[in-house]
């Protein structure tokens, strides 16, 4: 059973929600990634999505759009993510780590020195923004091999036949975009969510998380009714910004979201 | 070569060229992106809409454009009959209005109000506020704080004819940037906006179908070349950025053997600077902005800034047929630098009194150093596809005037 198969199931036997904070990685220094990692888990994280930094990060607002450019403006490459992965995995054997990124810098590695760097580094699941299943024929049988969890998007804009499709393609779990726009947009209406993941789970079988939009402990709960995973990125990007020059000044802001929403999941 | 493909076969149904091209979008666009490709499989053999469709050619853009003789610098520079394909004629002044009449079109029958568009030099958001002004559709038009300072004549023009121009400030704030932008408007307001991409880059449908519209140009030329020549042309040439109008004067003629072909990329500062706008010549393949092609990348997969004189040719990536042909063959893609290009500009405005635009003077650059290798019985066709009023204060401030 691979680490994020796992995690879902002994959530869902505690009956708990997972929460999945997203930060990208290098931001606001390559230093500054492995403490916060470890810090959002002391916090209630129970899958880390890391964020792989691309010059054009076409489906993310502004929030996440310049945690990319500070990352690349000191080099953080795919290389340096992943060896943040291995060092987080020195003490960090449980939490789950996808990397969310865009296909092109895991493309110029190619998808065999990528799939198995990753997974040697101790990564469970890849999400690539921009790469629907039916463009992933190639690289998801390189990902199984090597034992990494092919994430997908679900929007609201999917019809139940490319759901179907997505839940086939996909593992780990779905990643469900709350709403029509890019990270970081307006708030997400709940009860259309809801109806969403319900027709969701009727197509596909994999775990739902939801992201987009969720900003507070108030939406976190919202969402944790419904689904079985709760994304936050763009809110958590937004304190490192204010603090990008206080490593532990941004541990305690986002510990204090993510220990918020997590209480507020759980209760 | 082995066998030749047949090229009119491409791309298949999934929208790959070879290994090229595809559909590399956020999940949220790919409904958008099926009905669209939907309308279009319906529309492209519809009688009714080839109709409108040429009859906005004819009576709208002033189609035909004449395939014109450049007698006297042809004999100036001694060598092959130079003819110039006079896309610089057609309404708003470039090719770019072929393909935004077109996909105006398939926006009315989407039933869609709003129209956005990205554009480096400005004439494709021309183009694009043009065909919306006619339709009465609202238009915003994403454009790099770059490109806005230096192509300002557009940007009122756009102003004028009612659409609102963006200045996107991430990033490198030239053509990828405004593309990026408007990926992330058309993302967020979907159900009621048709995206007009001005290149023949993008995700599929979008390669394909400016492709179509964009081939008339080579349609024309090559009626014209075999009433006015007698014969084919021997080689054609045309400027590549994303590549439409080299597409679109390529595409009809790529089943004739006989016809070479040269695109000519933006060799900015030079391409051993690396300042310069010229992936094929230069780059790797990659993806970006919905495709597979070729693209000016780091070791890390991270786009790098491109230069080039001409901001319609400032741009990172190229449409994905361009690096099929380039792989198998089929075309010779090749450089001109800023200077070259500017050389161009200065020579056609001074011999035959046409000023082309910046990116057509690429080129001719490229036109003038081939015809002298070939023989007067020879023809080359350029494709001089748009006209070098909007880079007038471009060329000014770089003899020192400013105004």
């Amino acid at each position: 059973m691979s680490r994020i198969e796992s995690c879902f199931a002994s959530l869902s036997e505690k009956n708990r929600k997972a929460l999945i904070p997203y930060v990208t990685a290098g931001d606001s220094s390559k230093e500054v990634t492995v403490p916060l990692m470890h810090a959002m888990v002391e916090a209630g994280a129970d899958i880390i999505e890391l964020g792989v930094p691309f010059s054009d990060p076409m489906a993310d607002g502004p929030v996440i759009q310049l945690a990319c450019e500070r990352a690349l403006a000191h080099g953080t490459s795919t290389r340096d993510v992943l060896a943040m992965v291995r060092e987080f995995r020195t003490t960090n054997n449980d939490t789950p780590v996808v990397l969310m990124g865009y296909l092109n810098p895991v493309e110029v590695m190619g998808y065999e020195t990528f799939a198995k760097s990753a997974a040697e580094a101790g990564v469970d699941g890849v999400l690539l923004v921009d790469l629907p299943p039916e463009e992933a024929l190639e690289v998801k049988p390189v990902m199984d091999e090597a034992g990494l969890d092919l994430i997908f998007l679900v929007a609201p804009t999917t019809s139940d036949e490319r759901i179907k499709l997505i839940g086939e393609a996909g593992s780990g779990y779905l990643y469900y975009v709350s709403l029509k726009g890019v990270t970081g947009s307006a708030t997400l209406n709940v009860d259309e969510v809801a109806g969403r993941v319900e027709t969701i789970r009727k197509l596909a079988k994999l775990p739902i998380g939801v992201g987009f939009g969720i900003k507070d402990a108030e939406s976190a709960q919202a969402v944790s009714r419904v689904a079985d995973g709760v994304v936050v990125g763009s809110a958590l990007v937004n304190q490192v910004k204010e603090h990008q020059d206080d490593p532990a000044a941004i541990n305690q802001a986002i510990s204090d979201i993510l220990s918020a929403m997590r209480n507020a999941m759980d209760t | 070569m082995s066998e030749r493909p047949d090229f009119s076969a491409f791309p298949d149904a999934r929208g790959h060229f070879g290994q090229f091209g595809g559909c590399f979008v956020s999940e949220t666009l790919m409904g958008a992106l099926d009905d669209l490709k939907a309308m279009y499989e319906r529309l492209k053999d519809d009688p009714q809409f080839r109709a409108d469709f040429d009859y906005d050619l004819a009576h709208y853009v002033g189609r035909p454009s004449p395939l014109y003789l450049a007698e006297r610098w042809s004999k100036q520079l001694g060598g092959a009959k130079i003819w110039l394909k006079r896309e610089d004629l057609n309404h708003t002044g470039a090719h770019k209005v072929n393909n935004t009449i077109g996909q105006a079109l398939l926006a009315k029958h989407m039933g869609k109000p709003r129209v956005i568009a990205e554009t480096g030099a400005g004439q494709h958001g021309v183009a694009t506020a043009t065909v919306a002004a006619r339709l009465g559709l609202k238009c915003q038009v994403y454009m790099g704080a770059e490109d806005v300072e230096r192509q300002k004549l557009n940007v009122y023009r756009m102003k004028l004819l009612g659409a609102e121009v963006i200045p996107v400030t991430s990033g490198s704030k030239t053509l990828k940037d405004a593309m990026n932008e408007a990926m992330r408007d058309w993302v967020t307001n979907v159900d009621d906006t048709f995206y007009i991409i001005g290149t023949v880059a993008g995700p599929h449908p979008y390669p394909l179908l400016v492709r179509d519209f964009q081939c008339i140009i080579g349609r024309e030329a090559r009626e014209q070349s075999l009433k006015q020549a007698g014969q084919l042309p021997d080689a054609l040439v045309a400027c590549v950025g994303g590549g439409s109008n080299a597409i679109g004067l390529f595409h009809p003629f790529l089943n004739d053997e006989s016809v070479a072909m040269y695109g000519v990329e933006a060799a900015g500062d030079g391409i051993e600077t690396g300042r310069h706008a010229a992936p094929l010549s230069a780059g790797r393949p990659g993806v970006l902005h919905g495709n597979r092609t070729y693209l000016m990348e780091d070791d890390n997969g991270q786009i790098i800034e491109t230069h080039s004189v001409s901001a319609g040719l400032d741009y990172p990536g190229v449409g994905p047929e361009h690096a099929w042909l380039k792989d198998v063959g089929r075309v010779q893609y090749v450089a001109a630098d800023d200077t070259e290009a500017l050389a161009a500009f200065r020579e056609l405005t001074q011999v035959e009194g046409i000023m082309p635009a910046l990116e057509s003077s690429h080129a001719l650059a490229y036109a003038r150093k081939l015809a002298q290798t070939m023989s007067p019985e020879q023809n080359i066709v350029v494709n001089l596809s748009g006209r070098g009023d909007k880079d007038i204060l471009t060329v000014a401030a770089i003899d020192g005037i400013e105004f």
